[in-house]
């Protein structure tokens, strides 16, 4: 009875700590008062303001852009990887899943320094297209993991029975192995696009020539000093990325696979 | 009645990594046969109906197709459809669409794929089964939709590798008859492989027995079981009593201390052979009764007869009769000479 207690408690603590300052910024974020001490009555004035805010629509313009076109190019290339790795021999199998590892254990900051020097090596001016590209490369490893397991759970003779029946091979992928490992797909486009709208540390390095996205802007922000405003931001942006993952969260259920 | 051949192999050999799986086999097909491959597991059958459906290449040998060498044809323009071992149904499509996979892939027009379809789903008893999910039929039921799969595109060869493998016993008799039913039916060739020596029996016009990657034996059920070829056969269809014998001349043979008549010649003089005898083909007598004497040493109840184990000398003999005798029983051994069938020594290939 006490043990349960106890129990109860420290688990509530637990929770208090995580949540506190996420809670805080979103009470805050409906603050009437721009000081930040005292609550001075409800507001939706700084949601308002972000619109009006040309950096931060512009940001927020980037943001779903690269978020949306990174997530379906890193989706091609990662389901085709995937069914290239799944008829693979043992050991080729082994190693290639090993390096594909690498970029989902390795600090942010390595992959967004080493992605910039290459960049700055190849003489590419950072941008748009430099910070796409560094998205498309961090979201691969995680679609080939959504869709790996959906490759094994399919029945080994699948496509050859597809063969057996006069589809050629183009067929048999098209009308069955891509459409059998679609929830697959489908999951890993859904976190490639949550990692993506995220992500700043490694888009921070780059990204240049005035193009930004919501972390970038919300870090700049903070540094001139906080405005309620960014509170609101993040708030949206906080709403958003839970909103995905919820979505993902319920889809690999039901899928019962497995994502790190 | 005299068939045309449809499907020859010819030194037909597979190996995997220097092991060799399927060992030069040369084989016959007629149209419209029944034909089982029967084998112990890992004897190569899977790997030799996969290769007659294309989907692993031969390293040496010829596979014809009425008359045509196919080594060298994908499987998707081959006239043969295979039911998979483990269905390999597509399990984002329901029971119509995977039927009808092999007619939109031809371009059969609508109306006409309908009824074929439909025809199907009655061969098979699963109207009323087409906007189900695939994922929600029982093992049976998926398994009949698997064979309306292959049945649907009316090839000229089907391959089954041990498509009642999964179900239990009753499902598994059902649908052996249903099987040999719509093989009479549509007048296709059947390719069945199995391991269970009973269900070969029952439904092929003929069985194909292979034992490490080796044909051992070709004939139809009966010959396989009244005349096994070699000891491997006789040992893995039914039970049997083997014993060492010298063939002394044609229909004169020794076992056991004796000499028996029999229905065998062609051996050369006193050449030793081996010789089967059924254990439902010896009858027990009283001993003055018969050449052989005996005494039991076990007996076990199996529903129709007993099962009892005869010492006779150096020989243990399995009888089985519904003429039960107790443990200890002195008993005669009678058989006829043709219950006795002697075979070359040797001429398998045991390990
Ligand atoms: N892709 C492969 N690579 C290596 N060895 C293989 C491969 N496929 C089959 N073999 C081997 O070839 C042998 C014959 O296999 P096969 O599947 O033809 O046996 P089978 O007669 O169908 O047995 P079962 O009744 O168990 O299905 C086995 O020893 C198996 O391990
Ligand atoms: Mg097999």
């Amino acid at each position: 009875m006490v043990g349960k207690i106890i129990k109860r408690t420290y688990m509530g603590l637990i929770f208090l700590f995580l949540y506190m300052p996420i809670l805080v910024l979103i009470v805050f974020s409906f603050n009437e008062s721009k000081s930040r001490g005292h609550w001075g009555g409800f507001t939706l004035k700084w949601y308002g303001e972000l619109f009006r805010d040309p950096d931060i629509t512009k940001a927020l313009y980037y943001t779903f852009l690269v978020a949306f076109l990174s997530s379906l190019i890193a989706t091609v290339i990662g389901t085709i990887s995937a069914i290239g790795i799944h008829n693979m021999g043992l050991l080729g199998k082994k190693v290639i899943l090993n390096v594909n590892y690498l970029p989902v254990l390795n600090p942010d900051i390595v992959t967004g320094v080493a992605l910039m020097t290459l960049f700055i090596s190849m003489n590419m001016r950072l941008g748009f297209t430099t910070m796409l590209i560094s998205h498309v490369v961090f979201n691969i490893p995680y679609v080939i993991l959504s869709v790996l397991p959906k490759l094994r759970q399919m029945n080994r003779h699948m496509a050859e029975a597809a063969l057996d029946l006069g589809a050629t091979p183009f067929y048999a992928m098209r009308k069955v192995i891509i459409p059998e490992i679609m929830p697959g797909v489908i999951t890993g486009a859904l976190m490639a696009f949550t990692l993506s709208v995220d992500d700043f540390v490694i888009s921070f390095f780059n990204t240049g020539s005035g193009v930004t996205n919501l972390s970038i802007i919300i870090f700049s922000m903070a540094r001139r000093g906080i405005k309620p405003s960014i509170n609101a931001l993040s708030t949206l942006m906080l709403i958003t990325v839970v909103i995905l993952l919820l979505i993902i969260n319920k889809r690999s259920t039901k899928g019962d696979e497995l994502i790190p | 009645m005299l068939r045309r051949n449809i499907i020859e192999l010819r030194n037909l050999t597979k190996s995997y990594n220097d092991t060799v799986v399927v060992d030069a086999i040369n084989l016959l097909i007629r149209e419209n046969e029944f034909i089982t491959l029967l084998g112990p597991s890992g004897c190569g059958k899977t790997t030799t109906l996969r290769m007659i459906g294309g989907f692993e290449d031969p390293n040496d040998g010829d596979i014809f197709f009425e008359g045509t060498r196919i080594n060298n044809v994908p499987p998707y323009k081959r006239n043969i459809n295979t039911v998979f071992q483990k269905y390999a149904l597509f399990t984002h499509m329901n029971v119509y669409e995977n039927i009808a996979f092999g007619l939109r892939i031809k371009k059969v027009p609508n109306d006409e794929m309908k009824k074929r379809v439909q025809r199907m789903l009655k061969l098979v008893d699963l109207e009323g089964f087409e906007k189900r999910h695939v994922d929600s039929l029982s093992g049976g039921q998926q398994q009949r939709v698997a064979i309306a799969r292959a049945l649907v595109n009316e090839p000229k060869v089907l391959l089954l590798d041990e498509p009642l493998g999964a179900l239990d016993l009753k499902l598994r008799k059902e649908m052996q008859i249903e099987l040999m039913d719509m093989q009479k039916n549509v007048g296709i060739t059947f390719i069945y492989v199995t391991h269970d020596q009973e269900e070969a029996l029952t439904m092929s016009d003929t069985v194909v027995v292979m034992n490490n990657g080796v044909i051992q034996q070709v004939g139809s059920p009966v010959d396989i079981y009244n005349e096994p070829e070699n000891r491997f056969v006789a040992d893995f269809i039914g039970e049997s009593n083997i014993l060492e014998g010298i063939m002394h001349e044609d229909f004169l043979v020794s076992f056991s201390g004796r000499k028996f008549r029999c229905v065998d010649k062609g051996f050369s003089k006193d050449e030793p052979v081996d010789v089967v005898i059924r254990p439902e083909d010896i009858d027990v007598t009283s001993p003055e009764d018969a050449d052989l004497q005996g005494v039991v040493s076990s007996v076990v109840f199996k529903g129709v007869h007993y099962e009892m184990l005869v010492e006779s000398g150096d020989f243990e003999y399995m009888i089985q009769s519904t003429d039960m005798q107790p443990v200890g029983a002195g008993i005669g051994l009678k058989f006829g000479p043709e219950d006795i069938h002697v075979m070359k020594r040797g001429s398998d290939n045991e390990k």
